[in-house]
């Protein structure tokens, strides 16, 4: 579950987004799209690891990818990075998405915000492996920003939105779907809160599948850093960590 | 000989090492790292009377060398804790240290009354120093007349041996650690985590939902350094040591400064193996310092080598 994995890569893709390529054994243990690592970058430095969702899952290279935001104390030291160093990886960690909530011939819809567009791609890759036909709607701040439109566009057709109309459709990725008129067998979504919970309330009716984001302690589900309600109930819970991080809509308190 | 094996009241320790209460669950989630029977003992998730959410997230934010948590106690209250972890916890031969918290004495004398009758309970910590409950706690780790009124009222209750947990946030550590010894406290845990904040640089407010929040991790070893070494000499009855321990090095330090066991916190969150890796590494670094037994090394940094507390 622990190894100090290898860095092949280490490449900046859009302003502050890097894309990090891993390899070591673990690789091995990585199956579900949406699960994350928890990544110790160095032994200086920062004293906690940083979840990191799996971006890209090659099991017969023993290679994996993540991509970051350079942001923090900790992803700012991890983009220093250079191919050749090695990073303490812990995992994969947490609950996926469910690819086999489809079936081949059917459609999904794959929505992604800002540094939640990164799992959404090897959901996309498993799902069109198995048959399932996908629409990917990536949402951005800003032209800048914008990553991996290429990468989805061979997997299904897609649309890129961004708040200040600087590149794609001006606005939030719920215009997107409005104004294609998107429909979908499921949803899949990872990106801000306010986005799942749009998304969320737009459709209440249908398989809807999120991805949250929370500051974590262990990563592991013994610290409850990471909690969340669960709809009424005072005391009932969900940790983000090892229940999720992704959820059905309605699972827990957005 | 088993150079690790501590005894202390209550305890009769394969080794001094256990992960401290809060920074392990009830063991479910490092149960699937390691065989949790290699440990030395398991301070669990503080208990209260009910269940309790918490604080509101962020409940964590990082800083130089330490952490702040603001969880809040969140428990599913001690009906649960009896029935379903503890018993869940009885398939390892680890005794079991439970930390009982309350925001009244009544809250307390209760959860201890029932807890302490569990058959794997072989001690309790009474948590008198959480700083992030608006009720109870920290109230009760701060004045020495009113820790020692809580003391005396869970001993009364209590079928096992009574620790109780100190704060760091206090003018004076060895009074309150007095108070608790006559009140009957038959071991002392320290220290707490310190109360702290950080603030966004970006958004001016708070990181922390709960706005302050107790600091944890190698940043304030050296407080527990210094407060275990004061404390140890001024009482007779022993100490479970925590705060800042990462290593095997950190362990020995520890016992230098007077403690007699010691608990691993937040170095659990980096590192899941780290209780087993300190717990190989020990006799190794006896080795290193012609050690024969761990107990040796308990107030070593103030008694000249001379063996204090050993409960053999």
């Amino acid at each position: 579950m622990k190894e100090n994995m290898t860095i092949i890569a280490n490449r900046q893709i859009a302003k502050d987004i890097y894309e990090l390529t891993l390899a070591g054994s673990l690789v091995q243990r990585m199956r579900t799209p949406g699960q994350f690592v928890h990544m110790k970058v160095a032994n200086s430095g920062p004293l906690l690891r940083r979840p990191l969702s799996l971006c890209d899952i090659n099991q017969e290279a023993n290679e994996c990818t993540i991509i970051y935001r350079a942001e923090g104390a900790g992803t700012m030291l991890l983009s220093q990075k250079l191919p050749g160093d090695t990073v303490d990886v812990l995992g994969p960690l947490g609950n996926g998405f469910s690819v086999s909530a489809l079936s081949s011939g059917q459609r999904a819809l794959l929505v992604g915000g800002g540094i939640g567009v990164p799992p959404l791609y090897e959901l996309a890759k498993q799902l069109v492996n198995k048959g399932v036909f996908v629409t990917i709607v990536l949402g951005f701040q800003t032209k800048d920003v914008v990553f991996y439109e290429e990468r989805f566009a061979s997997f299904g057709e897609t649309y890129v939105a961004t708040v200040d109309g600087s590149y794609g459709m001006k606005g939030f990725v719920t215009d997107v779907i409005h104004h294609h008129r998107l429909s979908f067998h499921v949803l899949y979504a990872c990106g801000p809160k306010p986005m799942l919970r749009a998304l969320a309330n737009e459709f209440p009716h249908q398989d809807v599948y999120l991805s949250l984001e929370e500051r974590m302690g262990c990563g592991v589900g013994a610290c409850f850093a990471c909690v969340c309600r669960v709809p009424h109930s005072e005391t009932a819970y969900k940790k983000v960590c090892s229940d999720g991080p992704v959820f059905r809509a309605g699972e827990v308190v957005l | 000989m088993n150079r690790l094996a501590v005894e202390l009241p209550g305890l009769s320790l394969k080794n001094p090492i256990m992960p401290a209460s809060g920074c392990f669950g009830f063991g479910r989630e490092y149960a699937k790292f390691y065989d949790l029977s290699v440990l030395g003992a398991i301070m669990i998730k503080a208990t209260t009377l009910e269940a309790r959410f918490g604080n509101p997230t962020p409940r964590v934010a990082e800083t130089p060398s330490g952490m702040l948590n603001a969880i809040g106690l969140q428990n599913p209250g001690v009906d649960v804790v009896l029935t379903e972890e503890l018993p869940w916890l009885a398939q390892y031969d680890v005794p079991i240290i439970a930390n009982v918290a309350g925001s009244t004495v009544e809250e307390y004398v209760e959860v201890a009354r029932r807890i302490s009758k569990a058959p794997n309970v072989h001690a309790l910590e009474l948590n008198i120093s959480c700083p992030n409950v608006k009720k109870g706690g920290i109230a009760f780790g701060t004045v020495p007349e009113i820790a020692a009124e809580l003391t005396r009222a869970v001993k009364e209750v209590s079928d096992v041996p009574v620790y109780v947990k100190l704060s760091p946030n206090v003018t004076n550590i060895v009074a309150m650690a007095k108070a608790v010894e006559q009140a009957g406290a038959d071991g002392l845990t320290m220290i707490n985590t310190l109360l702290g904040m950080r603030i966004d640089v970006k958004t001016a407010k708070p990181i922390l939902a709960n706005r302050t929040g107790g600091l944890s991790g190698p940043a304030i070893k050296p407080i527990a350094i210094r407060m275990i070494y004061e404390v140890s000499q001024a009482v007779s009855i022993p100490i479970i040591g925590m705060g800042g321990i990462e290593s095997a090095e950190d362990v020995i330090e520890f016992f230098y400064a007077g403690a007699s066991a010691v608990a691993i916190g937040t170095a659990n969150f980096i590192d899941p193996y780290v209780c087993p890796n300190i717990i190989r590494d020990l006799p190794n670094v006896l080795d290193e310092l012609r050690i024969d037994h761990i107990s040796q090394c308990t107030g070593r940094g103030w008694n000249n080598g001379q063996t204090v507390y050993c409960g053999t």
